[in-house]
């Protein structure tokens, strides 16, 4: 027998209707505001700048501070930093660990309201150009090998700038971050882009030459610690545990005598790398370890300058998703100024808890 | 009347079909709308509209750099890879396949070996592979070829083997010697076997296929994916995602069609 169109139609409608009428019971709770909460996470993944946090929770810094503004902060490492960003963009965390220009195209440019609150550090050499002979005016024409669309694509484009080349010069070829080392051993790569701690593996390779890195262009190439905006401005005291946890932490890993650098080799512990490893990364890495200078950073006007680079580079590599200008994802920074859509300001540099901790106040 | 009795026609066939289909697409609509009714600027999950823009710019706009319409080119170097990686592996797995299946000294010799190389997980020998081959198209193949090869060749190995002793000695009566043996009754009844082959084997061919194009690469389905992935570009991804299904399913119906229409004896009665 033959089921008859009319009944199967039916059973369709009643079935397409059912989820529908969950769903819409479901998502018409809308977070307008964020809820006050005692309980946050923190992602970070393995970054020779970020291994504080780590440690912060290691030794007990994490619980103290949180403990001071009644609060639980969970330091989350996540392996893939990537992903890291993404679960951070889909509010699975409430803050992450991530650099300036993947803060501004990943949860900025997707509509997510984010601030900066911690300028942790710069890369001032951790991310670099290795060619296998020749100088940088060798690199026209060749293949590059790097992660595409990353800050090391970003650190291509500034180092063929300097030499009067455009990004069309070259051929990139998009090579993930894990395999960039074993890529670079193979004969067929000439010129590669990448960050630490595969660039100071693929340095020791004979025949390698850095041509260009960070540290050429001081400031450019920042991490920061990146918190959901609705979620700070209805938990104040978050903000407050995190500067205070880093700025204990990073005083504590700047000394010079013997739990300086206990700190030190258990945040290279954490890193997977030895502790002569770990500081040669530390060594081209500009830590902001003084709250004050790292509130003069970030209200200086060189970090407008810098963000302008950064954003007119990813809205000419497309990562500002059909938007038709460069302005189209807005940006603030201390003092009321602003970058792009004012009425659209989905980055926040946030100096404020910085200052505290700079003033004693935390 | 019972369920089990219960025929349906063709028609109903196609709705019933729909249904689940459908349902998920409403569903998936319906959390979209709601996500970008919270933020306008979304990016998990895209709604349909901002799914089509982004992907007619990739199919009729060509790119700056290389000229090249995106879409068209991904799907031209990633077929081309998999083609020619399913090319080599169906040979070998022909003719390594048959002289495995007819031939004892042969599968004494090489039979430990395949089975051997067939246990080792492909993508672990990806490190080895870039170092050896470099990073250019041959890895690429490579890597499908090792992933799938050793499993087809088992197959066929097998499958040649079990064919009833008889038939063998039938033609040796009849005066064949082992090559007439391998050729005229080995052959045509490993065909349609090696077509069944191939369909199980384009799913993990098109796994191997994308995960190198995600390692290194400047064009391809897989490394789209991968490269968008970075600023978690879902409305590139899903339609990637979705043509990918579709030219998996087309290919399996068109070796599933050129099976019943050059081996209707290896389809039953019905056919």
């Amino acid at each position: 027998m033959i089921v008859s169109i009319r009944s199967i139609a039916k059973a369709a409608l009643m079935a397409t209707a059912m989820p529908a009428v969950l769903l819409t019971a479901a998502c018409s709770q809308a977070p307008s505001e964020a809820p006050k909460r005692t309980e946050f996470n923190i992602g970070w993944s393995i970054y020779a700048g970020w291994m504080p946090w780590p440690y912060a929770q290691q030794a007990g810094i994490v619980k103290k501070w949180a403990d001071k503004y009644g609060l639980k902060i969970n330091i989350v490492q996540v392996n893939d930093y990537v992903e890291s960003v993404n679960q951070y963009t889909a509010g699975k965390l409430d803050g992450v660990t991530v650099a300036n220009m993947d803060a501004l195209t990943i949860p900025a440019a997707g509509g997510k309201d984010t601030s900066a609150i911690i300028v942790g550090d710069y890369s001032n050499g951790n991310d670099g150009i290795l060619m296998k002979g020749g100088d940088l005016k060798a690199i026209k024409g060749q293949s590059v090998n790097l992660v595409e669309l990353s800050v090391s694509h970003y650190l291509l484009a500034r180092g063929l700038n300097s030499v009067g080349m455009q990004l069309r010069d070259v051929k990139t070829v998009n090579t993930g971050d894990a395999d960039i080392v074993g890529a670079f051993a193979s004969p067929d790569v000439k010129v590669a882009v990448a960050w630490n701690p595969q660039l100071n593996a693929m340095k020791a390779q004979p025949g390698a030459k850095l041509v260009f890195s960070s540290a050429d262009i001081p400031g450019e190439i920042l991490d920061l610690l990146c918190v959901d905006t609705a979620t700070l401005k209805a938990n104040p005291n978050l903000g407050k545990a995190l500067a205070g946890i880093w700025y204990e932490t990073t005083a504590l890993m700047t000394r010079q005598d013997a739990e300086g650098k206990a700190a030190r080799a258990a945040m290279a512990k954490l890193a997977g790398a030895t502790p002569e490893a770990f500081d040669s990364q530390l060594s081209t890495t500009f830590l902001y370890s003084d709250a004050k200078a790292a509130v003069a950073a970030t209200d200086a006007p060189a970090l407008v300058t810098t963000m302008t680079r950064v954003r007119d580079f990813s809205f000419s590599k497309g990562l500002f998703k059909g938007a038709s200008s460069a302005d189209a994802v807005g940006m603030s920074f201390p003092g009321g100024k602003t970058l792009g859509d004012a009425q659209r300001v989905t980055l926040r540099f946030d100096d404020s808890f910085m200052k505290m901790a700079a003033d004693g106040k935390l | 009347m019972r369920w089990v009795n219960r025929q349906v026609g063709r028609g109903g066939r196609v709705l019933l079909g729909a249904v689940p289909i459908l349902l998920l697409l409403l569903v998936y609509i319906v959390m979209a709308a709601s996500r970008h009714a919270v933020n306008p600027a979304d990016k998990i999950l895209p709604l349909p509209g901002s799914m089509a823009e982004s992907m007619s710019a990739l199919l009729f706009v060509p790119d700056q750099l290389t000229g090249q319409l995106v879409f068209w080119a991904d799907t031209l170097a990633s077929l081309q890879r998999l083609g020619i990686g399913l090319g080599i592996s169906t040979l070998m797995a022909l003719v390594v396949g048959l002289a495995l299946g007819v031939l004892p000294p042969v599968r004494a010799t090489f039979g430990p070996l395949v089975t051997g190389i067939a246990v080792i997980p492909p993508i672990a020998l990806l490190p080895i592979l870039f170092i050896a081959l470099g990073l250019g198209e041959t890895s690429k193949v490579a890597l499908i070829v090792i992933g799938i090869a050793p499993v087809m060749i088992r197959d066929i190995a097998a499958h040649v083997s079990a064919l009833p002793r008889e038939q063998v000695i039938k033609a040796l009566t009849l005066g064949a010697n082992s090559w007439q043996v391998m050729i005229r009754v080995a052959l045509p009844q490993a065909m349609p076997r090696l077509l069944h082959a191939i369909r199980l084997a384009l799913g993990p061919a098109w796994v191997f296929l994308i995960s190198a194009e995600a390692i290194a690469s400047d064009v391809g389905l897989g490394y789209r994916i991968f490269l968008v992935r970075r600023y978690l570009s879902m409305d590139v991804i899903l339609p990637y995602v979705a043509w990918i299904a579709l030219l998996a399913i087309a290919m399996d119906m068109a070796l599933t069609f050129l099976s019943h229409r050059l081996f209707p004896w290896a389809h039953g009665e019905s056919h």
